[in-house]
């Protein structure tokens, strides 16, 4: 019951909408299935099998809007649904940023749905980490994991004739993998739609390999390093800069996208020339829905080029007030590298720090967007295109914007969470203080 | 309330304050509708049919949660109401133990086939994950205690209180923000009833009416000319309450260079400092790095405690459990056995309390079916306890569980929590005053602001919300671009003094997280003002 086709939904909301009085009404249905197991000091730890489905319905007359929603679809529950909305509308104030649904729009259909994924069962997630655990056990090794999937679908229906509807897969799996004397640890994550993609014993043997290798790390003088970040680590720092790109907050003066005497910094240079990042729904790696919660068609979009910003996320009320195209965010983030390999970067690099992944990290300063956070699961001194030795982790409190303006190759991009991003030769970043921790 | 979309309606890191997608809430349902209880009687037989069908299909050991649990989140912004939601998540997990091993399954179908259904399902689970080798689980024994209940001791539900009177109160708090100098402010409520109903095969019945109340604000000080600008949050504590906590008393303030909040809090008070303390921050000098005597205000230090005491002596961390997310601890068993390693100062006294009244940890009974309790973490400075579940009790030889197993929704399995962990008040009398006196250069901080610890709680780096210089015993300024960066153990043996008892206050994590999948959960960490010698203190500020 909880993944509907298309059809299925299309029927369902439209009845909703059939029992609709209000001015406006915008109708949300939504359901996942899926599936998890998490495993520690090799053997499982905790498993789950959870089902839901939901429906939202926002009614509006006016400027006043009320939201209510149910877990139950037989026509006496979505009637009352409905009437709930209408009733809670009545009574609310009225939001003077409130702007009436869009009209009939074309979402093209992007490949978010794959069939296999979403015929995992209990027994085949078992097999999975079956695999993984086969690693760390052979290798006297203790591995902590983490396998989960899902199906999803979402559909939406409004009152102005607006219909949208996306189904789609995920499988996501990660592993830390530890010695038993607990002086190295080696991490790895991957997400993907498609379930031939995830190969957990390679990706469980990647783990292993910097467990072993970050094993008697030594403690070298924090300072400004030579980085060479992995995708993971890359992408660690982009997170908390991609929540930045928003107009609004830069319109008002309180982001490192505000400019001083007002303003934002939409057109300006705020990056190296080489850095390149836009979104893409209908990328076949990091597919995603073709339309935004609001109802806007999601469309590639170039968020940064040749360093340039060249856009910024516009509600459709900001973009009214501005005058203005309203801009959606979209996670489908495509960072553009290069063709080197990671290995290939190393070999560049005299002298420099290999980080794995970061850990922790938290704004310490919205004005320059300065980071801290740790490098985490193996941390490696390079010398002479070398991995010379594993070095114990840092604490560092470091920029995005300063880091990219500091990058001296990237390489080839690869599926990391939801975007693309290449592995990252950056200069002068700043490590404050060692860590003992493993 | 599930965390990642607590955070998003929370952040205000970059500014707005923005709505959530409400289905990932729960349902929104009428203030009126959120008052009716589910019938105990209907909740007893559910049980049953679910644990006597875990057991017909092989299940040695099986527990039930029926949660319904309930939000409520009023959200403004200068004149203007962003949203108004009352949700609702009902629905159905049941926890077995088959062939030795745990498995899981919900539905939020509450029938008692559906019900069957999910328990069959968990038993399979369990049974299909034994076949990779799990390591066989020993539960603490538990005697079941029959059909009892418990209710947080609130005066006022927050869910009666009429939204409108909400309202009026955010609106007012952001128009004395704003008429004080605040460019921006935003502001909220946030309610939680958690009715929940545990049932195992033990033999107990246990229905909880669990009730918390968090009210808070965000105010920005924009210099346009500079392009600089400055926050002050809100002083304010989640707590387990219901809507007393907003009825200010004169004896629950706290004097001092801002006004402080124990029991209940004035909202419409602390806005104004806040407005007034953003604007003294966008004009305060720059910290000049270096070794400072830390003075640090209950309001601040509850998250340090969090941080490096409450989360390393969690024992699922020091096992090895949470390795591949929140991470594991320094504090290994090794230490404990030992009976001596110096945590902190020997003026350090640490407790772990689940029945703590007004704390968010607070309940009868946690979510295995075990009778909440407090127990001694740190002693003298010295190791002598951790946080257990009925699961890991052995491990430490101990004959039951601590209960500390919590889970943030009928959908979520249950697993090892902080409880409330407690730094002690100091057992002389001592004044803030008396203890500034004595400071030669020290930066005395109020309010919690960044922070950041690494996997073991090692190293840490926290911010704050304002920072005052003092020099030869006086408080001589505002300082900004402050964060101190420390190691746990050294940190906490260089605690020389914490302020007696009349200074005692509680501050808290509404949305703690750890665990795969990721769970929120909500505890308190109560203290006394308390001073940190010669800690390394960074500058923060940075061009771009």
């Amino acid at each position: 019951m909880a993944i509907l086709s298309k059809e299925e939904a299309q029927a369902i909301l439209k009845k909703v909408l059939s029992y609709s009085k209000a001015d406006a009404c915008e109708v949300t249905l939504t359901g996942s299935d899926g599936g998890n197991i998490r495993y520690a000091r090799n053997a499982v730890s905790t498993a789950g099998q959870i089902s839901i489905m939901n429906l939202a319905v926002d009614s509006t007359f006016g400027k006043k809007t009320g939201t209510a929603t149910i877990n139950e679809f037989d026509d006496l529950s979505l009637q009352k649904v409905v009437k709930r909305a209408e009733e809670l509308a009545m009574l609310a104030p009225e939001n003077p940023e409130y702007m009436p649904p869009l009209g009939p729009q074309t979402f093209p259909e992007s490949p978010t749905f794959n069939p296999k994924t979403a015929a995992i069962n209990p027994d085949v997630r078992a097999e999975m980490v079956g695999k993984s655990l086969a690693v760390s056990k052979a290798a006297s090794l203790e591995a902590a994991g983490f396998l989960e999937n899902s199906t999803r679908f979402s559909s939406m229906m409004n009152s102005n004739g607006l219909f949208a509807y996306n189904k789609g897969t995920d499988v996501s799996f990660s592993v830390t993998i530890r010695n038993k004397e607990g002086t190295g640890s080696g991490y790895i994550e991957k997400s993907y739609n498609d379930l031939d993609k995830m190969d957990v014993l390679a990706l469980s043997k990647i783990a292993a390999t910097k467990a072993t290798g970050s094993a008697g790390a030594k403690a070298i003088e924090p300072g400004k390093y030579t980085v060479i970040l992995e995708p993971l680590a890359a992408s660690d720092m982009l997170d908390n800069m991609f929540r930045g790109f928003d107009a609004r907050s830069a319109d008002e003066g309180r982001s490192f996208m505000s400019k001083s005497g007002g303003g934002t910094r939409l057109g300006e240079q705020l990056f190296s020339e080489n850095v390149n990042i836009y979104s893409d729904p209908m990328n076949a790696e990091v597919p995603s829905a073709t339309w935004s919660r609001d109802g806007l068609a999601l469309k590639k979009t170039q968020w940064v080029e040749k360093g340039v910003v060249k856009n910024l996320s516009y509600s459709r009320y900001w973009a009214a007030q501005k005058g203005v195209q309203p801009v959606p965010f979209n996670r489908s983030i495509v960072f553009e590298g290069g063709t080197q390999t990671l290995d290939e970067l190393i070999k560049s690099t005299e002298k420099g720090i290999l980080v794995t992944r970061f850990w922790y990290i938290r704004s310490v300063d919205p004005q320059t967007l300065l980071l801290t956070g740790l490098t985490r699961d193996g941390t490696f001194y390079i010398e002479n295109g070398e991995i010379k030795f594993p070095i114990k982790n840092f604490r560092f409190n470091e920029s995005p914007v300063i880091m990219l303006n500091n990058v001296e190759a990237l390489g080839k991009p690869v599926r990391t969470g939801s975007g693309m991003v290449p592995p990252m030769k950056i200069r002068d970043f700043t490590f404050t203080s060692l860590s003992d921790a493993v | 309330m599930k965390r990642k979309d607590f955070l998003y309606l929370s952040g205000m890191g970059l500014g707005a304050l923005m709505l959530p997608d409400l289905s990932a809430f729960g349902t929104p349902i009428d203030a009126m509708q959120a008052l009716d209880g589910v019938d105990a009687k209907f909740k007893k037989e559910l049980a049953d049919v679910a644990l006597n069908a875990a057991k017909s299909k092989g299940a040695t050991y099986a527990d039930i949660r029926i949660g319904r649990y309930l939000n409520q989140f009023v959200a403004t912004r200068e004149k203007r109401i962003q949203g108004i939601a009352n949700t609702e998540s009902y629905g159905v997990g049941i926890r077995v133990l088959a062939n030795g091993c745990w498995g899981f399954a919900a539905t939020n179908n509450v029938t008692k086939e559906d019900v069957a259904k999910a328990a069959e399902l968990a038993v399979s689970v369990a049974k299909a994950n034994s076949k990779i080798g799990a390591e066989p689980v020993q539960l603490a024994p538990q005697k079941g205690y029959g059909e009892v209940s418990w209710k947080t001791p609130i005066e006022i539900n927050a869910f009666e209180v009429p939204v409108k009177e909400k309202v009026d109160l955010l609106l007012q708090v952001n128009d004395i923000a704003m008429q004080n100098g605040a460019s921006f402010v935003n502001s909220v409520i946030f309610a939680v009833n958690e009715q929940k109903y545990f049932a195992s095969t033990d033999g107990s019945y246990i229905d909880q009416d669990v009730h918390r109340i968090y009210p808070s604000f965000n105010v920005t000080r924009i210099d346009r000319q500079s392009g600089k600008f400055q926050t002050r949050n809100a002083l304010s504590s989640p707590m387990g309450m219901g809507y007393e906590y907003l009825n200010a008393r004169p004896q629950d303030k706290v004097a001092g260079i801002v006004t402080r909040y124990k029991g209940r809090y004035d909202m419409l008070e602390d806005v104004k400092s806040a407005a007034l303390n953003a604007s003294e921050k966008v004009k305060a000098k720059s910290v000049e790095p270096g070794k400072y005597d830390l003075i640090l205000d209950p309001s601040h230090l509850w998250l340090t405690i969090h941080e490096s005491v409450g989360h390393p002596t969690e024992l699922d961390r020091v096992l090895g459990y949470e390795a591949n997310y929140a991470g594991t601890s320094f504090l290994t068993l090794d230490k404990w056995e030992s009976k001596k390693f110096q945590f902190g100062s020997n003026k350090v006294n640490v407790v772990a309390d689940k029945t703590q009244v007004g704390s968010l940890g607070a309940v009868g009974y946690d979510d295995e079916g075990v009778k909440c309790k407090k127990w001694d973490i740190i002693k003298d400075g010295v190791l002598v306890n951790y946080q257990a579940i009925r699961d890991q009790a052995h491990i430490i030889g101990l004959e039951e569980s601590q209960g500390c197993c919590y889970a943030q929704g009928w959908d979520d399995v249950q697993f090892q929590r902080m409880a409330n962990i407690s730094l002690q008040p100091g057992k002389e009398k001592l004044s803030v005053d008396n203890m500034i006196k004595n400071v030669e250069k020290g930066i005395y901080i109020i309010g919690n602001g960044s922070f950041s610890i690494d996997q073991q709680r090692y190293n840490f780096q926290f911010g704050g919300q304002t920072f005052y210089e003092v020099k030869d015993g006086k408080i001589v300024g505002m300082l900004n671009d402050v964060a101190y960066q420390s190691n746990t153990r050294e940190f906490w043996n260089s605690c020389s003094a914490i302020c007696d008892e009349s200074d005692y206050r509680l501050g808290g994590s509404f949305n703690d997280g750890k665990g795969q999948p990721a769970q929120s959960s909500a505890v308190s960490h109560g203290s006394s003002t308390t001073r940190f010698d010669g800690v390394n203190v960074i500058n923060t500020a940075r061009k771009i």
